[in-house]
């Protein structure tokens, strides 16, 4: 097994074992979509309109908030100095994890959100179309929380830290996921156009969140 | 047997292990008749044969308020009693709760499609039954974050109970929430009296539902014991191993 | 194979922990490391790991693999366990031979199993590292650098909560590996079990 594929194996394992992360995402998830009506009011016709924007934020939080743990607990544990005797570059290391990290929070979320969309009184078209924006947008949401979870190890901090820095960083993934969501239900835009940015959005922070979580990491141990 | 020697792990072992069998049978029974009764009950003369879904959705919404109550007395018997297998129990019964809570919610969502048009709406019964779906989540989460039984059961104790107090705050409030906000309220059983030929087959069901509960439960609450003393002899052998000393 | 540093200088957090230490080690020899607490023993492993910037001077090996850095060719036994308590000894050991040992095409990689044995901890292989004591943790630690065949060993006060009987294993182990050539750095209050070592003493209460 190459290094890459036991890093990923181990970080799977880890997010399924007792004590891990996988699952929370998603049920963190569900009680934001569900708190929202409590806030606004039960009016179908409303959460049918907002819905795609509820989903989005809800899969916002969820997927950058789970991510607190990723690299500080390899930190804590001296993992992290072992993965930099590894060989294996820690640029690629770091993305490993995240790729890790979003195929157990990240694509549950996914999964999960055509039955939230019953919720939000969201038609099955609409559903979908929410799905695979967020398909496409919540590995940009993963790869831009990464950099937030290498500054945490600097920082010694996590948590709501975390989020502060983060969540601003989100707005351009967040306004295009949101707008391909609307676009498939009401126009006037094609979903098109919104959609292959929001992919452009998603592969532009796969590449700058690597570098930079890898190069705040590098500074961290020293 | 007086009631003390369940309170031994392995009494309670060997009464399960003969109990089980005749439980599943009879539960298997009940469902024969509760679901042959179901089949045979007249359509309404509104809602057609999709009214059949209520000889599901009911027991199962009854079973899953239920199944908090007996985890309330559990977490009451880890708190103040300290009874040994008062968290096997509440732990075992959490997944099952969860599960009846979901199919509750999920036959709700098939009935309310024809009825209301929509899969879901944000009426006082089914958000309050979805807040209990999320709270038993949450207890299966905590369940699964601490690995030592006796320290997960300490803290889901104390969480099962606020949950019981918080509940009925729950649904009062969401009751009077929804009244303010949507005024086509949707009319549903409770209203007016039940005709025989339905009530009958509703209780035989709801009987097969709870036999079906305590098999479940009995069953999880075996393998939780046995997966404890598991989890205890690996550590009571790692420990004779050699190199654990320090 | 010669490991040599020269005129090396740490700074951590803007305090200088030591200035102008040199020493050099060949390989089959032992250097160890010692000093009083917060002189920098552990600073200087770092440092020869990588994981610590170079302040000042220079670290040189030379003769090892010239296709890998020295962080490369090196295992680092830290404080730290770098264990994940819910996987098994087995897993873990065998996670850190695969990350560790995929770029050794030259060194061989031994069996997980048979590093275990190594140590003795076959009997707790299918155990979750949670379940295993310091010492064990410890062993399970060391099993790493027999499982993944590198030159370097930096051992950071590598006896901690080992009990006699694994401290003479581990005496074992590092009389092989210095008599297969290879070269041990090791940071240590008292005797860990190495004759003939080189001592580098940090600090000026000499």
């Amino acid at each position: 097994m190459t290094a890459l594929s036991a890093l990923f194996v181990r970080d799977i394992k880890l997010a399924v074992r007792v004590g891990g992360g996988a699952g929370i995402g998603v049920l963190f998830f569900l009680i934001v979509v569900t708190l929202t009506p409590f806030a606004i009011g039960p009016d179908l016709n409303l959460l049918g309109r907002i819905g795609p924007a509820i989903l989005w934020l809800g899969a916002l939080l969820a997927s950058l908030l789970t991510l607190d743990r990723l690299l500080t607990a390899d930190a804590e544990d001296g993992s992290l100095d072992l993965i930099l005797t590894g060989g294996t570059p820690l640029e690629l290391a770091v993305a490993v994890k995240a790729l890790a990290q979003w195929l157990t929070t990240g694509l549950p979320l996914v999964i999960a959100t055509p039955f939230f969309g019953l919720l939000l009184n969201l038609d099955l078209r609409t559903s979908t179309a929410v799905a695979l924006t967020l398909l496409a947008g919540t590995p940009a949401l993963t790869f831009i929380g990464l950099i937030g979870a290498a500054l945490a190890v600097s920082l010694r901090r996590g948590g709501l830290l975390l989020a502060v820095l983060v969540l601003p960083l989100t707005v351009p993934v967040l306004i295009f996921g949101v707008a391909a969501s609307n676009a498939a239900i009401v126009g006037p835009l094609p979903f098109g156009t919104p959609f292959t940015i929001l992919c452009a959005l998603t592969l532009v922070a796969m590449v700058l969140g690597t570098f930079a979580a890898g190069t705040a990491l590098r500074h961290a141990m020293e | 047997m007086p009631i003390i020697d369940l309170a031994n792990p392995t009494r309670f072992l060997s009464l399960a292990e003969r109990a089980l069998p005749w439980l599943a049978g009879t539960t298997a029974i009940a469902f024969a008749i509760g679901l042959n009764l179901a089949w045979t009950a007249p359509d309404d003369y509104q809602q057609g044969a999709t009214v059949k879904i209520m000889f599901i959705h009911v027991p199962s919404a009854w079973l899953a308020m239920g199944c908090w109550a007996l985890m309330s007395i559990a977490a009451l018997g880890t708190l103040v009693w300290r009874h040994p297998l008062a968290d096997v129990a509440a732990k075992a019964a959490a997944p099952i709760g969860a599960a009846l809570t979901l199919l509750c919610l999920v036959t709700g969502s098939l009935w309310g499609r024809p009825m209301w048009g929509a899969y879901w709406v944000w009426d006082a019964r089914l958000t309050s039954v979805l807040v209990l779906f999320l709270m038993y989540l949450g207890v299966i989460a905590l369940w699964r974050t601490v690995d030592d039984p006796a320290r997960a059961g300490r803290a889901v104790a104390i969480l099962t109970l606020v949950g019981a107090i918080n509940l009925p705050i729950i649904k009062w409030s969401v009751d009077w929430w929804n009244t303010l906000h949507q005024p086509a309220s949707v009319v549903r059983l409770g209203g007016a009296a039940i005709h025989p030929t339905i009530l009958w087959p509703l209780l035989m069901m709801a009987l097969a539902f709870v036999l079906l509960f305590v098999t479940l439960h009995l069953a999880a609450m075996r393998n939780e014991i046995l997966r404890r003393r598991v989890r205890t002899l690996m550590l009571m052998q790692a420990q004779a191993a050699p190199g654990s000393g320090a | 194979m010669r490991l040599e540093g020269r005129d090396l200088a740490c700074i951590r957090g803007g305090r200088e922990v030591f200035a102008g230490v040199g020493f050099a080690a060949a390989g089959g020899e032992a250097l160890v490391v010692t000093g009083r607490n917060g002189t920098g023993k552990s600073s200087l492993l770092r440092m020869i790991a990588g994981f610590v910037r170079v302040a000042a001077g220079r670290l040189d090996l030379e003769g090892g693999a010239p296709e890998h850095t020295l962080a490369e060719q090196a295992h680092y036994l830290g404080h730290q366990d770098a264990l994940k308590p819910s996987l098994t000894a087995m897993e873990n050991l065998s996670f850190w031979s695969s990350y560790l040992g995929s770029g050794q095409e030259v060194q061989e990689v031994e069996a997980p199993m048979a590093a275990l044995a190594a140590v003795g901890l076959e009997a707790v292989a299918g155990f979750p590292a949670a379940y295993l004591s310091a010492g064990q943790r410890r062993r399970l630690s060391i099993a790493r650098l027999v499982a993944v065949k590198r030159p370097i060993w930096l051992l950071d006060e590598p006896t901690t909560a080992l009990d006699r009987p694994a401290q003479e294993r581990l005496s074992e182990l590092m009389g092989a590996h210095l008599a297969g050539g290879g070269l041990i750095v090791a940071a240590a209050h008292g005797a860990i079990g190495l004759e003939r070592a080189k001592e580098l003493h940090l600090g000026d209460d000499a």
